[in-house]
């Protein structure tokens, strides 16, 4: 624990510091990207350009080695798999374009086939390494263990110009994602936005390879906006909430992995995410699923108590089993059917209540919104004393015309 | 307790099973979460009518048909169709879905999609006997389509696309034909030709139900109405219902007078 | 090549990658017409997980835990991509992307945290496969295949892919017009009693299945390729279902055979004596032919609606 909240507080050495900073700039920027891939329903399109960067990465290594250099560089195969990952974008962008084919075909293909490629060039790369390691797995699934100072150095630097980046861009990419005609009157070419949109997303997989790998990093672009999804429905506030979780996962997961050497900094850095995912998907008071069952449940209830009750004080049976037994529980209906007196007391209540409600919907025709005259809520509720005098006035008058 | 009584009485028709009926909606509530899309709406459709469903956009009026034959779950209320079930008279029944929801570059011929109205009374592995294919040919013919039976249906107009769901529903022979915006995006040609195949379909007294759009039609193509936005506003024959005053409550006074009143002008 | 040797060495290994990419292939159809491909990327993931889990409850590395914990995972991860998507309303993309990520995390930190390194229990592994090793040592030649006692010595994946297969084919057979049908329109499958959500669980059950059966030999990434790219392929030759169907079944034996060749002689024509990954290679081959289809396929057109 006490290395744990060493680490959080960067007393765990200077590389691991770094990391942390960097993973940080990292988590933030992949968020905040994130959400403008998520917004365009495009999620998964980050998948397949991290996939697609193993093919460059292993031709950089090779390039690198036939060259007579060093196959590990870091800004070699960043610069490899930057390219790869470009190819593949443009690969999917071409299928969808200039086939019938849909997105998701064109990007699984991208990212199953690039992938098997990769995975073609690596077992070449280890018979030419001759059974040295190349280190290069370490993509797959990212490592900041044993990190160079100038790898930690560069994490952090590009982490930040990204970071940056997405600071100077985010207004108009919030504008482009709100509404892209309007972007366009205001001078923003939608075109533009979008590929300065996968730009940022090719810099952050690219320095993401090494701290979380090739197949994690979609995470980081993917689970923080839809976490800030269940808090807000404003596009600001949705990247603001998601490039401060997509952050702070990240800064809590490497200092985690800095503490316990043996948890792996990529999937300890999702699974915090995914933490704080489930914590909004559960409980977040709008859009969480336990407040939202609860509000399902309370309408259904008052649907069918208003249903049961309508048709008790029309003398009709009642079918329903569910309207049955929410009438049953409320001591309306007794166990053979029969209504109990409050229950009969109850259904003139209702009666009465939805006869207002019916004046009041046609005395209010601008105002037939569905919502405000559901017929719900008692009327005393909604409407004020005066205004409920005269429906009444009105409803005594329309009976004095039947009868 | 007495105008509770009064009140009571013009109500007092729920409940009963009317093999007659080829449709009655019981107090029918839809809702996602705690919105509704459909409160609480009750109606009977009469046999050998043409009624019409009319409502502003997202009224509810395709979740209304889709809630009755299950395919969107109910929050409350019941739908009877010839007094029974859904479940018990799904062949009686045929829904011909928006022409939008589905993928129109799907690899299919148009017979295809005909013969997908006899699903029912395939063989196993879904074999097609010669009977079969005369039947959808002969659907198809009375949609004015039999010369495309053997195109893919990605090479459609919109229009043709609508007859061949059309198409379709007659191959299921039903009693009452349920249609959502049968008429929405089509040419003039196609909207003659299924209004023409709606009209047999009623003379031999079978049922039509459509959502609709067009409000200018209402009163030459329908017998009955009914009006809804989310509640039901009003339901009957569109001589009484279809009036400027259930209007202006169904669109919430999103209608103008000027529009109510070319409304009210006899169609032709 | 054509002798002993070749029934040793290489008829095993490229019987489990024809099967392997046929199980693959063929529910892979309707998951491209249902927009569903990428469901069998997630389902791919979060086999490591599965597996993981399994030997962490049996401590075995036998065939069967690992293969109920891999389905258990698949059906985990269906399941909860399925509460995301309609309680949280998220999109189905964004939301398989939380999902299989997590998992497929939770599945690398178990592994880290448990000894089950020295099982030869990896993630590599899990993502390539490790079609070479699957050698039919009992063979002595093409006789064999009808000498029970040299059958029974045959690499168990060779039957259970079989046996996969036989349930894919037969499920496909089975609900063809049902599946046709809800595929195609699902409300108006609904309204004639074709339980199309339940048909809709039961194909990506069955992905699940393939996927599992077929990960062990050939690792995930081929899995992946294999659902998408000879569908894929065959989409942009025909308008028709059944000749679709047909073609992906040809891409996908073409691929896995011409894969496993590359891997093999590739290499030793170019002057080399090593031989690369084979599942890599058939997913490569996979995506060539489908890139030669994207250019020139007859139906690789989008037909514009005329109105």
């Amino acid at each position: 624990m006490t290395e744990f909240v060493s680490a959080l507080l960067l007393q765990s050495g200077y590389n691991a510091a770094l990391v942390a900073i960097g993973s940080a700039l990292l988590g933030l920027a992949a968020g905040g990207t994130g959400t403008f891939v998520f917004l365009r329903k495009r999620a998964l399109i980050s998948d397949a350009a991290a996939h697609s960067t193993l093919p460059g990465i292993g031709l950089a290594f090779i390039i690198m080695v036939a060259l007579g250099g060093d196959g590990r560089n870091l800004f070699g195969l960043i610069a490899g798999s930057a390219l790869s990952a470009i190819v593949g974008l443009l690969v999917v962008d071409w299928i969808t374009k200039s086939t019938r084919l849909p997105e998701d075909a064109a990007i699984g293909a991208v990212l199953s086939v690039f992938f098997g490629f990769g995975v073609v060039l690596l077992t070449v790369i280890q018979v030419m390494s001759a059974g040295k390691q190349a280190g290069l797995e370490g993509y797959l699934l990212g490592s900041t263990a044993g990190m160079l100072f100038q790898e930690a150095a560069t994490i952090a630097l590009v982490g930040a110009i990204s970071a940056g980046a997405l600071l100077l861009l985010h207004r108009r990419m919030i504008v482009v994602a709100f509404d892209p005609q309007y972007a366009e009157t205001m001078g923003f070419s939608v075109r533009a936005t979008d590929l300065m949109t996968m730009g940022l997303v090719l810099l952050v997989t690219v320095i993401g390879l090494k701290v979380v790998g090739l197949i994690l990093i979609v995470a980081l672009l993917i689970i923080p906006p839809v976490t800030a999804r269940f808090w807000t429905n404003r596009v600001d506030r949705l990247v603001t909430i998601a490039a401060v979780s997509g952050g702070l996962a990240a800064y809590i997961g490497a200092a985690l992995s800095a503490a316990y050497p043996k948890v792996p900094t990529g999937a300890i850095i999702v699974l915090v995410s995914f933490v704080m995912f489930a914590i909004s998907f559960l409980l977040a008071p709008e859009r969480g699923v336990v407040g939202s069952l609860l509000r399902h449940l309370r309408f259904q209830h008052r649907v069918h108590r208003r249903q049961g009750l309508l048709e008790l004080a029309r003398g009709e049976t009642i079918y329903d089993r569910m309207t049955l037994r929410v009438l049953q529980r409320a001591g309306y209906l007794r166990g053979d059917g029969v209504a109990t007196l409050a229950g009969r007391a109850a259904a003139a209540q209702e009666l009465k209540n939805e006869a207002r409600w019916e004046i009041a919907r046609r005395r209010n025709i601008e105002f037939a919104d569905a919502a405000r005259f559901d017929g719900l809520s008692q009327i005393d509720t909604v409407l004020t004393a005066d205004e409920i005098a005269e429906i009444d006035a009105e409803l005594s008058r329309q009976i004095g015309a039947v009868s | 307790m007495s105008d509770v009584e009064l009140i009571a009485r013009d109500g007092d028709r729920v409940g009963r099973k009317d093999p007659e009926c080829p449709l009655a909606i019981d107090g029918l509530t839809v809702s996602y979460g705690d919105k509704p899309a459909v409160f609480s709406v009750d109606t009977r459709f009469g046999k050998g009518r043409m009624v019409a469903i009319v409502g502003p956009n997202g009224a509810g009026k395709s979740t209304l048909m889709k809630a009755v034959l299950g395919i969107v779950p109910k929050l409350a209320g019941r739908a009877l169709f010839f007094g029974e079930p859904f479940e018990s008279v799904r062949s009686r029944v045929a829904y011909v879905p928006q022409r939008a929801s589905v993928d129109w570059d799907f690899p299919v011929r148009v017979i295809d999609v005909v013969l997908m109205g006899l699903y029912r009374s395939l063989g196993i592995f879904g074999m097609t006997s010669k009977k079969d294919i005369a039947k959808a040919h002969a659907c198809l013919e009375r949609v004015g389509m039999a010369d495309f039976a053997r195109r893919q249906i990605g090479q459609l107009s919109g229009g043709q696309q609508q007859r061949v769901f059309l198409a379709r529903a007659l191959a299921q022979d039903a009693d009452l034909y349920l249609l959502d915006e049968p008429l929405a995006g089509v040419d003039a040609a196609t909207e003659r030709a299924i209004m023409s195949v709606l009209k047999d379909l009623k003379s031999e007294g079978r049922t039509v139900v459509c959502v609709h759009h067009d409000l200018a039609t209402v009163r030459s193509y329908f017998d009955d109405v009914l009006l809804i936005n989310v509640r039901k506003i009003a339901d009957g024959p569109v001589a009484s219902a279809f009036n400027d005053r259930n209007l202006q409550q169904t669109y919430g006074g999103r209608l103008g007078a000027t529009h109510i009143a070319e409304l009210q002008q006899p169609a032709g | 090549m054509i002798g002993q040797e070749f029934v040793q060495l290489s008829l095993t290994p490229m019987l489990v990658g024809i099967l392997a990419s046929l199980a693959c292939a063929l529910p892979g159809n309707f998951l491209l017409l249902r927009r569903q491909t990428l469901i069998g990327d997630a389902i791919s993931h979060v086999v490591l997980p599965g597996i993981v889990v399994a030997f962490l409850i049996s401590g075995s590395i036998a065939a069967w835990p690992m293969m109920l914990g891999a389905s258990g995972a698949a059906l985990v991860a269906v399941l909860m991509i399925e509460a995301v998507k309609r309680f949280g309303r998220i999109e189905s993309g964004a939301a398989m992307g939380v999902i299989f990520t997590s998992m497929f995390a939770g599945g690398v930190l178990l592994l880290e945290q448990s000894d089950t390194s020295s099982v030869h229990l990896d993630v590599q592994h899990a993502l390539y496969g490790n079609l070479e090793s699957l050698i039919w040592l009992s063979a002595e030649g093409w006789g064999s295949l009808f000498d029970l006692a040299a059958l029974s010595e045959m690499p168990p994946q060779v039957g259970r892919l079989f046996v996969v297969l036989a349930l894919v084919v037969a499920f496909i057979a089975v609900f063809w017009s049902s599946l046709k049908i809800a595929t195609f329109d699902e409300s108006f499958a609904l309204s004639i009693g074709i339980p199309a959500r339940l048909l809709g669980f039961a194909l990506v059950a069955l992905t699940a299945i393939a996927a599992v059966a077929a990960f062990d030999a050939v690792g995930s990434i081929i899995v992946i390729a294999m659902f998408i790219c000879p569908a894929a392929t065959a989409r942009l030759m025909t308008d028709d279902l059944v000749v679709q169907v047909l073609w992906s079944a040809v891409f996908a034996v073409v691929s896995a055979v011409l894969g496993y060749m590359l891997a093999g002689y590739l290499p030793g024509l170019l002057g080399y004596d090593y031989a690369v990954s084979a599942a890599g290679m058939m997913a490569t081959v996979s995506g060539l032919i489908l890139g030669v289809a994207c250019l020139f396929g007859p139906k690789r057109k989008r037909i514009a609606p005329t109105a």
